[in-house]
């Protein structure tokens, strides 16, 4: 009974100290986005490879929801004779909440778990010792840049997926199953409202973006510097992104959306 | 307290992992100038003891001073000012995988001098010419054989002609010629440069070869020190059998085991 409450108290208190190094690590971070300032070049590499590579991803995924969309609505819009509406609950769906979280989880999967693994193995393989050896602050130089950018490219990502998403529904919805093309848009256009629907959508991509490449870097630089300490920090990084952006979204929706 | 010949200085360091003390009170002082050897069985904890040189680890008690400069006590951005004259080749080489051998070693120049792009390459091949590389310039990291890695990380090291270098087991997993290239290079970069250098190392021959002054330090402690032909020679009976790599001896072959009639037919 003793030994399990102390197991119990050693797995606390490492939370809490887990907890108190990636809050400590987000501070660095984010007392380096200054010096970016004078060198944008890093930012710019790492919103390439952070969010252009993240793209053809996004891109697809997000028009064979959109597609599913306008399958799943129009069964059982066209139980009501409601199939008009088509495309007020593709983009709502979509805008609100399949856009921010499919794109968080994606990129949670792609560029999070990348992330961790760059990181992780700069470690393992002595890179970032080598950047404090040589007078270079490997937290300013290599993890700000990669935060700032995954920041900066989860809401356009995000946005990516719900414009192909909503076109992947016009192309099922409109295209295949006959619904009104002036319908499909002009009740979209009447009902998804430029700040509840589509700027708590941006507000929610950003805090997912913020969180899922927090998590990822402090994963890497956690790492136990072993190829097992790397694949088990790659691995922490998707399920505790998907978690985090899972209960956030809870939170968030509530909050934006509860009456 | 400190001696002025002396650019590093260690005094009654204690540095413990957990409950484990991996250093108990060691004096160590690497002269200036000179290529000093710390030497060591595997697990002595020599690469801590370069981490704890350089500041990236700080002593449980006790003092380094380098270059006067008490290590452990400085600021961030007073230690990064001492680590541009430090140099330090990883025993990975630890260079950037994702830039080629030219901006590996032009790297440290770009992030600490304002210098023109003329001049930086200028710099750069000279210190690739040091160690003979000039021609890999265009290669990536993962090109290099691992005695060339190492070489770009020295030309990486020394890119901000430091007052010294610190070398990690640079002769670890070498063929004979890169080994051979390699003690000739520490060698001849600490004479033509006057660096002062420290190599950690558990290869006796190559480090003996090279080295002014020996260390050896064992579980915590410094065992033995003085010049290599006095450590050859040694009348203790621990240097004698780590020099001259005897398999027995105060460091036993076996590790601590119950009795083997015990082990083996679970005799109590």
């Amino acid at each position: 009974m003793l030994e399990q409450l102390v197991r119990l108290g050693r797995i606390g208190i490492g939370s809490l100290e887990q907890l108190g190094r990636g809050h400590l690590l987000l501070l660095h971070m984010l007392a380096g986005i200054s010096a970016l300032f004078t060198r944008p070049r890093l930012l710019v590499n790492q919103l390439y490879s952070v969010g252009v590579l993240s793209i053809l991803i996004i891109a697809i995924s997000g028009t064979f929801v959109g597609m599913v969309l306008g399958l799943q609505g129009y069964y059982i819009l066209s139980q009501f004779g409601a199939e008009q509406t088509l495309g007020v609950m593709v983009a709502a769906s979509l805008v609100r909440e399949l856009g921010p979280v499919v794109t968080a989880l994606l990129f949670a999967g792609r560029a999070g778990s990348a992330l961790t693994a760059e990181i992780g193995l700069m470690k393992a393989t002595e890179q970032l010792s080598g950047l404090e050896m040589m007078a270079v602050n490997p937290v300013k130089r290599i993890l700000t840049p990669r935060f700032l950018a995954g920041f900066i490219a989860m809401p356009m990502l995000a946005a990516m997926f719900s414009a192909l998403g909503v076109m992947g529904g016009y192309f099922v919805g409109v295209g295949l199953l006959g619904v009104d093309d002036g319908a499909f848009w002009s009740q979209m256009q009447a009902k998804i409202d430029l700040y509840d629907d589509v700027l708590n959508g941006v507000i929610k991509s950003l805090v997912f973006g913020f969180v899922c490449t927090w998590i990822a870097l402090f994963q890497g630089y956690n790492a136990v510097p072993t190829s097992e300490g790397v694949s088990r920090a790659t691995t922490r990084t998707v399920v505790h992104s998907s978690f985090a952006v899972l209960g956030l979204d809870f939170i968030l929706t509530a909050l934006m959306f509860g009456e | 307290m400190i001696d002025d010949g002396s650019l590093v200085s260690i005094r009654n360091l204690r540095f413990y992992r957990g409950e484990r003390a991996i250093f108990d009170g060691i004096d160590i002082d690497i002269p200036r100038g000179k290529v000093t050897a710390i030497m060591g069985p595997s697990g002595t904890g020599k690469t801590t003891l370069l981490k704890l040189i350089g500041g990236q680890l700080r002593p449980t008690s006790g003092t380094i001073h380098v270059d006067g400069e008490q290590v452990d006590r400085l600021g961030i951005r007073d230690l990064y000012r001492l680590r541009m004259r430090m140099g330090m080749l990883f025993q990975s080489g630890a260079l950037l995988t994702d830039i080629p051998v030219f901006e590996n070693v032009a790297y440290p120049i770009r992030e600490h001098t304002g210098l023109p792009e003329s001049l930086i390459r200028k710099l750069v091949l000279l210190k690739l010419e040091a160690v003979g590389l000039r021609g890999a310039r265009d290669l990536m990291p993962h090109e290099l054989s691992g005695g060339m890695a190492r070489r770009v990380a020295l030309a990486r090291a020394i890119a901000l002609d430091p007052m010294m270098i610190m070398y990690d087991e640079p002769f670890t997993g070498q063929d004979p010629i890169s080994m051979g290239v390699l003690v000739k290079l520490i060698r001849a970069l600490n004479d033509a440069s006057r660096l002062t250098s420290i190599v950690v190392s558990h290869d006796v021959r190559e480090a003996a070869q090279i080295a002014d002054y020996i260390y050896i330090i064992s579980n915590g402690k410094v065992i033995e020190h003085g010049a290599p032909d006095a450590m050859m020679n040694s009348a203790s009976e621990w240097t004698a059998q780590f020099m001259n790599g005897l398999a027995d001896g105060p460091v036993p072959f076996h590790y601590p085991a119950p009795g083997l009639e015990q082990d083996l037919l679970g005799v109590a």
